[in-house]
């Protein structure tokens, strides 16, 4: 099947009757403004053509190089970066978007990898815990888990990190209260908890909070 | 787990989507993040998934006329973090904020957390107490549906298989209205045990307006009219407050699961609706 055509990312656009609130670059017109008109846009039939149910050419980009499988419509991204790409960071637990084992960054956001299909993400800048080493050189978080004994079976790091990754490239400057809520979608079963957030905060920039004297089993 | 195998399709367009749901027995994917979890268990089975999720029209926001129209694709992160709406409608904002973990929220979607209507998501509260209205289109028509008359039972709504929700219709809050979302949160999955949307307008001392809506206790999110009828007209005294709150479950068959049976389901109903409206006051 010929290989669809990725339409670029958008963001939400804004639009209030005073003008333009965020949204770069596009020139408003009245016509945006609700009404279901604009939105019933010519057909591109090219868009909507039927894929599977057997394997159709995926395009995924996977921390930064661009791979084309040979993949059902069912496959999940989880799957195919585990099964087809041989990237083994992102585990597979509770398989339905709870535990954040699978924690992977879609377009820089954190993402449940077992929760989205492979063919919903073709286009996007997807990365996982694999590509944030610089050969042997660990990135400063996966370094930080380390100096703060932030695992103890390890089976929730790399989504852990991930979602560690996401949420200091958002928030540079936590708090330990934002640290805890921002990380909520992943769980420890050995109660890492303290020695991650004490790993985040050590890999922020601020390295202002600090948990020392705090009970284990508060976090 | 993996899901039955079925056909995919990803308009570009919503005539595109609707046009393909007329012509085919299809599921309609937004995030996913309730939808993919199901058809893994086998819970789901289509034989054809139309994925929504590259329509850009519908993420949009606009403003008109006294309304905030949001597109149903919006990401639970885009209505949480969007200034406009923030401003101009900030129970669904805060709502947003809610829900789920970081996660869930860069990929749930408002129209689909609406359109699966599991009885503990906590959109429904607040687009009950809004009194949105719900946007559906199918190939040669569309219509707008009160959402009082749009949740119909747990994991039921009034969509109908051939029609997509395009959005969601909210009104641009007056100036004195205050609002809040209270929930107790259960705690792995973020889901609320109990969450009741508040929004309470005053005028003269005395309340003018009060809308109370409440999910997680019943099979669908509702209005909780015996609160807002008790709270109109009174001064908003702590005892107004607690009187009020009392009614919420009245007329209720409580849902009851592993996390809270009915009867402590009520009790946290009427402390989270008192805590509500008493922030929104």
């Amino acid at each position: 099947m010929p290989k669809p055509k990725e339409p670029e990312a958008k963001g939400a656009l804004e639009v209030s009757r005073r003008g333009f609130l965020t949204g770069a670059g596009a020139v408003i017109s009245s016509s945006l403004v609700a009404g279901t008109e604009a939105l019933r846009a010519a057909p591109d039939s090219a868009e909507s053509a039927v894929a599977g149910p057997g394997k159709v050419d995926i395009a995924l980009t996977v921390n930064g190089a661009e791979k084309t499988l040979a993949l059902e419509p069912r496959v999940t991204l989880l799957d195919a970066l585990r099964f087809e790409l041989e990237l083994t960071g992102a585990k597979k637990v509770c398989d339905r978007g709870t535990c954040g084992a699978c924690t992977v960054t879609v377009d820089g956001k954190p993402a449940y990898a077992c929760s989205v299909l492979a063919i919903q993400v073709q286009g996007k800048d997807i990365r996982t815990v694999e590509g944030l080493a610089q050969g042997d050189r660990l990135h400063p978080i996966q370094q930080a888990f380390v100096d703060n004994d932030a695992q103890q079976c390890g089976y929730c790091t790399p989504g852990f990190v991930m979602a560690c990754k996401a949420f200091l490239d958002k928030n540079p400057t936590p708090t330990l209260d934002q640290v805890r809520t921002g990380l909520g979608g992943n769980l420890c079963r050995c109660g890492t908890y303290v020695g991650v957030a004490q790993a985040v905060l050590q890999s922020s920039e601020s390295q202002t909070g600090s948990l020392v004297g705090e009970g284990r089993n508060h976090a | 787990m993996i899901p039955q195998e079925f056909n995919y399709s990803r308009p570009g367009t919503v005539q595109e989507a609707v046009d393909l749901l007329a012509d085919h027995d299809a599921k309609v994917l937004a995030g996913g993040m309730s939808l993919i979890p199901l058809m893994k268990l086998r819970l789901s089975a289509p034989e054809h998934v139309v994925d929504l999720g590259r329509i850009p029209d519908l993420s949009r926001i606009t403003e008109n006329e006294g309304s905030l129209h949001l597109g149903a694709l919006l990401t639970h992160h885009q209505v949480a973090t969007s200034a406009l709406v923030q401003e101009k409608c900030p129970l669904i904002a805060e709502t947003a904020a809610h829900i789920g973990d970081a996660q869930v929220r860069n990929m749930g979607t408002l129209g689909g957390s609406a359109a699966h209507a599991d009885p503990a998501a906590d959109y429904p509260a607040a687009l009950c107490a809004l009194e949105a209205k719900v946007r559906l289109v199918r190939k040669d028509s569309e219509r707008v549906v009160d959402i009082g008359d749009f949740f119909v039972d747990a994991l039921t709504t009034a969509v109908e298989p051939e029609e997509i929700i395009t959005e969601l219709i909210l009104p641009v809050e007056e100036a004195g209205t205050g609002v809040s979302y209270q929930k107790l949160r259960q705690p792995a999955s973020g889901f609320a045990i109990v969450g009741v949307a508040a929004r309470i307008r005053r005028d003269g001392g005395r309340i003018a307006m009060a809308r109370v809506g409440v999910t997680g206790l019943a099979a669908s999110a509702y209005r909780a009219a015996g609160v807002e009828a008790l709270l109109e007209g009174s001064e908003g005294s702590q005892a107004d407050v607690a009187g009020a709150s009392a009614a919420v479950d009245e007329g209720i068959e409580a849902i009851s699961d592993l996390h809270a049976s009915s009867d402590y389901r009520r009790h946290v109903a009427r402390v989270y609706t008192a805590r509500a409206i008493l922030a929104a006051l």
